[in-house]
């Protein structure tokens, strides 16, 4: 037998609210513990029990983690979905199915390796509760995937161990089901199949973690101490996680009293009311939402953006409008984001590829917020933020200093000579603010959206409006300073591909299979809004830059063409829209399609 | 537009508080509503509460939403902080402020059409989170800005200027507030002085949510025959409840005082709210009563006046919410900051 170790795409296809979440969740960490990398993608539907959901698998020694097409292993619990996963399944993979019930002939396919095992049968003299014996069919399965796949058994069994410490008259029946499953498939299947795992050291100190999790640790270490929000899929774990931890980890050590404050408001235009409310009288603060809210959101955007508010909001992007598909990934926000609001305005956008990535920028969104007094928006996705990824540790240094920006405290006031809230002192287009009850005579100011002269005071005078506007534009600069650089390969290739957020995760290996096609392409990852120069001066340098969206209109493209882009015809697009997440396949069969037509030059010949 | 210029020369004469301070310091900007708004008045009526209270006139932080009534934060308090925001949004503003500094005075104005129409759904939010704030409508069942548009408090069959009449139900406020958790309620007029005083002072030293409805005529839009929210009609139809007198601890006056029933609210702060009851047998702690009192009134076409709801002991936002004492925006990366250590052990915890 042919053995392939730590590579293949196993998927499990089941029925919502079966209990299957947690025994699949089991399976990527089990292997996770075994030191292999996995990404566990989580495809579920609009609804709470009943319609079909699936969970995929994909293991890889090399680390490739973004999504690949075709599935080597399906686990098909859902009769309802047959059809539609047997179709899936890869030439030469392998069906694993309750054969309780026979599967009908025209279900089967003679290039693909059935593997029948009577779950249900074996369950009925075990267990004689029912919806025990429904739970207990995801474990059975877990246990048969154990030895076909060559998991540690240990590693599983120490996990259901540790799930139902506490409820430990758990523990026993779920070995057993475990153990039913491992003995049949190693009695009755022949063992381990083609497709199986082996300790490895790949994962080193990296972790597994969502990246709304990660994102709420972020906002935690960065001094949140205001969350205000609604929920929405695929956003919500972001407030309820920070919840939880600050309950850990922000309560005062004497009196138990919480140094952190979480409403769940009415709607999303009272929670950026109550984090821009917040943050207008010094208190950092931050909401979490997804696209129908940062629509609802948008107008209180643009008064924080002229009234010069510091404000967080994490966007966890998810398909389109209403309900139904947009519980699917989508990188579709960005215009919206970017521009939230009327009149003239334009706001900081933060561009996460990675669970360290989203604790780095909320800590850091949180310090670019006060520093240029305006909104910053994380753009994470519902890829990033709901499944579970491996990414580098967390990292913090206790050093670290808050950068609060220029807040004039009594003293400072007192120092200072003159103070006027919009006076642009240091020529970076950021006036110093002060804080409600300061100071008794000294720096009270009313805050408005527009018609205010640089002391603040009420005025309608169109210079004062244009000056005004002109400071918003030179801030604007400063920020594009102060945003996250662009990540950049450059080895002075004709051509490259510029990408962002969760398109990063199939990228190396998208560009590992243009390479074999010929096609080697430097690469930019952008990192932030407003553009850094780095942007357009990689873009300059190449003759053409694929733009790799996760969406229909080709947003970033537009964003670059809009913020300056001198050749737009250079940028060609690269789109994927349809729910899941981008694939490595999908991005080189675009570009090489696009090399075909325009009859580009390659570096080699394609191998055989 | 109000066109007198304030004089910038302290009066000799004029009286100081306990602070040492005049009238003339908790006064604002000029305002810039019609002569004769019913709003400036009320502007006037919460500096003099303040004043009176001796209340240092830098620890506030002033709210509200769009509208005649939104700008007037501009006009009080002019040593305070205030955030004009967005139409029919203040109350989460306020909500942000008040979680942001739980020890600044918080005092948000906003008008019907702000809270009644547009920001309905924050109004009721906000009481139903007891933030501890003063919440001031000046209702004049009119929006004032965009010239004469019927507001959501005003009464069916009441007329525009131009004569036509309004064809649907009022929503009143009062109501809403006693219904879902304000701690505090009452209602005035913006042309009653002696009464709206003492009751924005009772209603500063409310340790939780403080809800005022001040009927505030509008002179150019809502003050003509057949509207039910004029000088005239307020006057001619409005019965006085309670009259409420703020006493604070240390100067207890009780002299100049009209006789009658009495009844003595201790506050938490250590001061005394005295009540006189005008109606019969009006128990101010008992929300379902008041509710119902409010609402035959407003059957027979009257508006009852006064301290309509009153609890004593409640229990604010942040008592519910279990927050430290100190302001959360004085928390210093020491307090915030879980360390490296722990990281160490989330990290762990995560593999």
């Amino acid at each position: 037998m042919n053995v392939t170790y730590n590579d293949f795409v196993i998927r499990f296809a089941n029925v919502n609210g079966s209990g299957s979440a947690s025994a699949n969740g089991m399976f990527a960490k089990a292997l996770f513990r075994m030191g292999i990398p996995v990404a566990a993608r989580n495809i579920f539907p609009s609804n709470i029990q009943g319609l079909p959901t699936w969970f995929e698998v994909r293991v890889s020694e090399r680390g490739h983690l973004g999504r690949r097409e075709g599935v080597d292993i399906m686990v098909a619990m859902n009769a309802e979905t047959y059809a539609e996963d047997i179709a899936d399944i890869k030439p030469g993979g392998y069906l694993f199915h309750d054969s309780s019930k026979p599967l009908a002939a025209h279900l089967r396919r003679s290039d693909v390796n059935e593997v029948g095992m009577p779950i249900a049968a074996l369950l009925l003299p075990e267990f004689s509760d029912l919806k025990q014996r429904g739970l207990f069919k995801n474990i059975v399965y877990l246990g048969a995937l154990s030895a076909l796949l060559n998991i540690e058994f240990e590693v599983i069994t120490g996990m259901v161990a540790k799930q139902y410490r506490g409820k430990d008259d758990l523990i026993a029946p779920n070995i057993h089901a475990l153990e039913i499953g491992r003995r049949y498939a190693l009695d009755y299947l022949g063992g381990p199949i083609e497709y199986q795992v082996r300790r490895s050291s790949a994962n080193g100190e990296k972790i597994l973690i969502d990246g709304n999790t990660a994102a709420a640790l972020g906002a935690l270490y960065g001094g949140a101490t205001v969350c205000a929000w609604y929920p929405i899929t695929p956003s919500t774990s972001v407030a309820e996680s920070f919840e939880r931890h600050a309950n850990a980890l922000r309560k005062d050590e004497a009196t138990g009293a919480n140094k952190f404050a979480v409403i769940q408001a009415e709607d999303e235009l009272s929670a950026i009311g109550i984090v821009i409310g917040a943050g207008w009288n010094g208190a950092r603060a931050f909401t979490a939402t997804s696209g129908p809210g940062i629509s609802l959101m948008s107008e209180f955007l643009g008064l924080a953006y002229f009234a010069e508010i510091p404000a967080v909001i994490f966007d966890i992007q998810r398909a389109g409008p209403s309900t139904g598909m947009p519980t699917r990934t989508q990188q579709s926000d960005l215009t919206a984001a970017a521009y939230a609001s009327h009149g003239d305005t334009r706001h900081v956008l933060l561009f996460p590829s990675s669970p360290k990535e989203c604790f780095d920028f909320a800590a850091e969104a949180l310090d670019l917020a006060d520093r240029l007094q305006t909104p910053i928006i994380v753009m994470s996705d519902l890829e990033l933020g709901m499944n579970d990824n491996v990414s580098e540790p967390f990292e913090w240094s206790d050093g670290r200093r808050y950068d609060r920006g220029k807040v004039l405290d009594a003293a400072a006031l007192d120092a200072a000579g003159e103070f006027g809230r919009y006076l642009d002192v240091d020529g970076d287009g950021i006036g110093q603010r002060t804080l409600p009850g300061a100071h008794p005579e000294r720096g009270a100011f009313f805050t408005r959206g527009t018609s205010r002269d640089e002391h603040a005071r009420y005025t309608e005078s169109p210079e004062a409006y244009q000056r005004n506007m002109e400071r918003l534009e030179r801030k604007w600069a400063t920020a594009a300073e102060l945003t996250p650089q662009a990540e950049i390969a450059d080895a002075g290739r004709r051509n490259g591909i510029l990408y962002y957020g969760t398109s990063a995760m199939p990228m190396t290996e998208a560009l590992e299979l243009l390479q074999a096609q010929g096609i080697a392409l430097d690469r930019l990852r952008v990192r932030g809004f407003p553009f850094g120069k780095e942007v357009f001066d990689f873009i300059g340098r190449h003759e053409r830059v694929f733009v790799v969206d996760q969406n229909r209109d080709a947003q970033m493209r537009s964003l670059l063409i809009n913020e300056g882009v001198a050749e737009p015809a250079k940028l060609v697009s690269v789109r994927y829209y349809a729910g899941l997440s981008i694939s490595a396949d999908t991005i080189r069969d675009q570009v090489l399609m696009y090399y075909q037509a325009e009859r580009l030059p390659r570096l080699t010949e394609v191998g055989s | 537009m109000t066109f007198v210029v304030k004089p910038r020369i302290r009066h000799p004469q004029l009286p100081v508080n306990d602070l040492g301070l005049t009238r003339r310091d908790y006064e604002g900007a000029v305002s810039t509503l019609c002569a004769g708004c019913g709003h400036d008045s009320v502007s006037a009526a919460i500096a003099a509460a303040c004043a009176e209270l001796s209340l240092p006139p830098h620890r506030f932080a002033k709210v509200s939403g769009i509208g005649c009534s939104s700008k007037t934060p501009s006009y009080f308090l002019g040593k305070s902080h205030g955030f004009n925001s967005v139409h029919g949004r203040m109350p989460s503003v306020a909500t942000g402020a008040n979680l942001a500094n739980r020890s600044l005075y918080c005092v948000g104005v906003s008008g019907d059409g702000d809270s009644a129409s547009i920001g309905l759904g924050q109004f009721a939010h906000i009481v139903r989170r007891r933030i501890n704030m003063v919440y001031i409508v000046d209702n004049n069942g009119t929006y004032g800005l965009t010239k004469g548009q019927f507001s959501a408090t005003n009464d069916r069959g009441s007329t525009s200027k131009k004569g036509v009449p309004n064809l649907y139900e009022p929503i009143d406020l009062v109501s809403m507030a006693l219904q879902i958790g304000a701690g505090f309620v009452a209602r005035s007029f913006s042309g009653d002085k002696k009464q709206l005083v003492p009751l924005i002072k009772a209603a500063l030293a409310h340790p939780g949510m403080a809800f005022l409805d001040v009927i505030s005529p509008c002179v150019a839009f809502n003050n003509h025959n057949g509207s039910t929210k004029s000088f005239d009609y307020v006057r001619g139809h409005s019965e006085r409840l309670v009259e409420a007198d703020f006493l604070p601890a240390q100067a207890e006056i009780t002299a100049d005082y009209d006789p009658g029933t009495t009844e003595d609210v201790p506050m938490p702060d250590g001061s005394i709210l005295r009540l006189s009851k005008v109606a019969k047998d009006f128990d101010v702690h008992d929300r379902i009563g008041a509710l119902e009192y409010v609402q035959r009134k407003q059957e027979r076409g009257e508006v009852a006046t006064g301290l309509l709801y009153v609890e004593p002991d409640a229990a604010d936002c942040h008592d519910m919410l279990g927050t430290v004492e100190t302001p959360l925006n004085a928390l210093t990366e020491a307090d915030l900051c879980p360390g490296e250590a722990a990281l160490e052990r989330l990290n762990e915890s995560f593999r």
